[in-house]
C-alpha cells in the first residue's frame, strides 16, 4: 500500500497589499554575452479573494543607463507615452506547498496575452510587528515580440543582440489588510 | 495640424523634394505643411559644440521640430544608405537622446532615386535611425524607382499610383498624430 500525502495549502482569502518597500518586480533579458536587467519600481499587487493584480507604471522603469531607459520607453519598446501600466491580472492561482502556479492574462503595450506565473510562496506568517504576511517569489518567460517589442539589431557574427525571451520576474510581499 | 516634410536632398531639383510639394498637394483641410529648407545650414555635429544653446541652425530645426505634429521624410539613397547631411541633422537632433525633440514624435520616411529600387536601403536606414532617436515611425512604404520618369520638367508629380500611394501615407501619418483608442487586443 503506499500512500502519496500532498500538502495542499490555499492561498488565503481577504485582501492582501503588496509591501512595496520589501517587493520587487524586474525583468532579465539575454543581450549579446551577457543579461541586462531592470526594475519597474513603481508598481502596487493586490490579492483579493484568490485574485492576483498587478499594475505596474512604466514610465518609473530604471535601468543602469538612462539612453538605455528612453529607449525602452520608446514606441520600439513599451510606448510608454500611449501605454503607460503593465498589468497582470490571475485566473487561476495553485498552489502546493510551498511551489506556486499563477494563470492569468499578462498586458503590456496594450496587448493582452495567457501567461503562467510559476514560483515559490512562504506564509502566511505573523511579522515581528503582528501583521500577516504573505510572500511570492514568481516568474515567467514572454516572447517580446508577441507584444509588439521587436527591436533587435545583428552582432558581426548575424546573431541578434537581443534574445526575444525575456524573463519577468516579481518577488511580493503581501501584506493582510485590517 | 502642422506637418514638417524633410527632404534629404540638397539638390535644387532634387525628385524628394518634389514629391515633398506632391505631398503639400495632398495635405487634407485643417493640415499646413510646411517644407524646411535649413538642411545645407547646419553645420557638422561636434561634441565640443553639443551645448545648451546648440548652433543657431540646429536650435532653428530642433524648434520647428517641437512646433510640428508629424514629420515626413524623404531621402535619397546615397551608397546603399542615408545621405551625410541628413543623418548629421539628425545627430544633433537627437541630443540628448532621453529628452530630444523627436522623442514619441510621429514620423513617416518615403524615399525616391533614379534606380530601380527607389532608395529602399535608404528609407530602411532612416527608420532604423528614427527609432532609436524614440521616434514613433508610422507603417508607410514608398520608394519611388526611376524617378526620372514621375516628375515632369518642372518637378511636377505626374505618376497617379506614385500620387495615390503617397497621399495614403499622409494619412497613416496624421492617424499616428491623432489615433483611436487603442483597444486592448484579446
Amino acid at each position: 500500500m503506499s500512500t502519496t500525502e500532498q500538502t495542499q495549502v490555499g492561498i488565503p482569502t481577504g485582501t492582501w497589499q503588496a509591501d512595496t518597500v520589501h517587493s520587487r518586480v524586474a525583468f532579465e533579458v539575454p543581450y549579446t554575452v551577457a543579461t541586462f536587467s531592470g526594475e519597474v519600481p513603481d508598481f502596487q499587487a493586490t490579492l483579493e479573494n484568490g485574485t492576483l493584480t498587478g499594475i505596474g507604471r512604466i514610465s518609473s522603469i530604471t535601468v543602469k543607463e538612462e539612453n538605455l531607459q528612453a529607449h525602452l520607453l520608446s514606441p520600439e519598446f513599451f510606448d510608454a507615452e500611449r501605454h503607460p501600466e503593465v498589468k497582470f491580472v490571475s485566473s487561476s492561482i495553485r498552489r502546493n506547498g510551498d511551489q506556486v502556479e499563477i494563470e492569468g492574462e499578462l498586458t503590456m503595450k496594450g496587448i493582452t496575452k495567457p501567461a503562467t506565473l510559476r514560483g515559490t510562496a512562504t506564509g502566511p506568517t505573523v511579522d515581528h510587528f503582528g501583521k500577516t504576511r504573505l510572500g511570492l517569489q514568481l516568474q515567467t518567460v514572454v516572447d517580446r515580440t508577441a507584444y509588439d517589442m521587436n527591436w533587435n539589431m545583428p552582432l558581426p557574427t548575424g546573431e541578434p543582440a537581443l534574445s526575444n525571451e525575456v524573463t519577468l520576474k516579481a518577488d511580493l510581499t503581501l501584506v493582510e489588510q485590517a | 495640424m502642422r506637418i514638417l516634410a524633410v527632404s534629404g536632398s540638397l539638390r535644387s531639383a532634387s525628385h524628394n523634394t518634389s514629391l515633398l510639394r506632391a505631398l503639400r498637394e495632398e495635405a487634407p483641410e485643417g493640415v499646413e505643411i510646411e517644407l524646411w529648407d535649413g538642411l545645407a545650414e547646419i553645420p557638422a555635429y561636434d561634441a565640443d559644440d553639443d551645448l545648451v544653446p546648440g548652433p543657431d541652425a540646429v536650435e532653428e530645426l530642433r524648434a520647428i521640430v517641437r512646433g510640428a505634429d508629424a514629420v515626413f521624410f524623404s531621402t535619397p539613397e546615397y551608397n546603399s544608405s542615408i545621405p551625410g547631411a541628413l543623418k548629421n541633422a539628425l545627430d544633433w537632433a537627437s541630443r540628448p537622446l532621453a529628452t530630444n525633440v523627436f522623442r514619441n514624435k510621429p514620423v513617416a520616411v518615403v524615399s525616391a532615386s533614379a534606380g530601380a529600387f527607389g532608395g529602399v536601403w535608404a528609407a530602411a536606414e532612416l527608420r532604423k535611425v528614427l527609432g532609436a532617436m524614440g521616434s514613433r515611425v508610422a507603417d508607410v512604404e514608398l520608394a519611388v524607382g526611376h524617378a526620372g520618369e514621375k516628375f515632369d520638367e518642372h518637378g511636377h508629380l505626374i505618376d497617379h499610383e506614385v500620387r495615390d500611394t503617397l497621399r495614403e501615407g499622409l494619412e497613416i501619418l496624421i492617424s499616428e498624430v491623432t489615433p483611436a483608442e487603442v483597444a486592448l487586443e484579446a
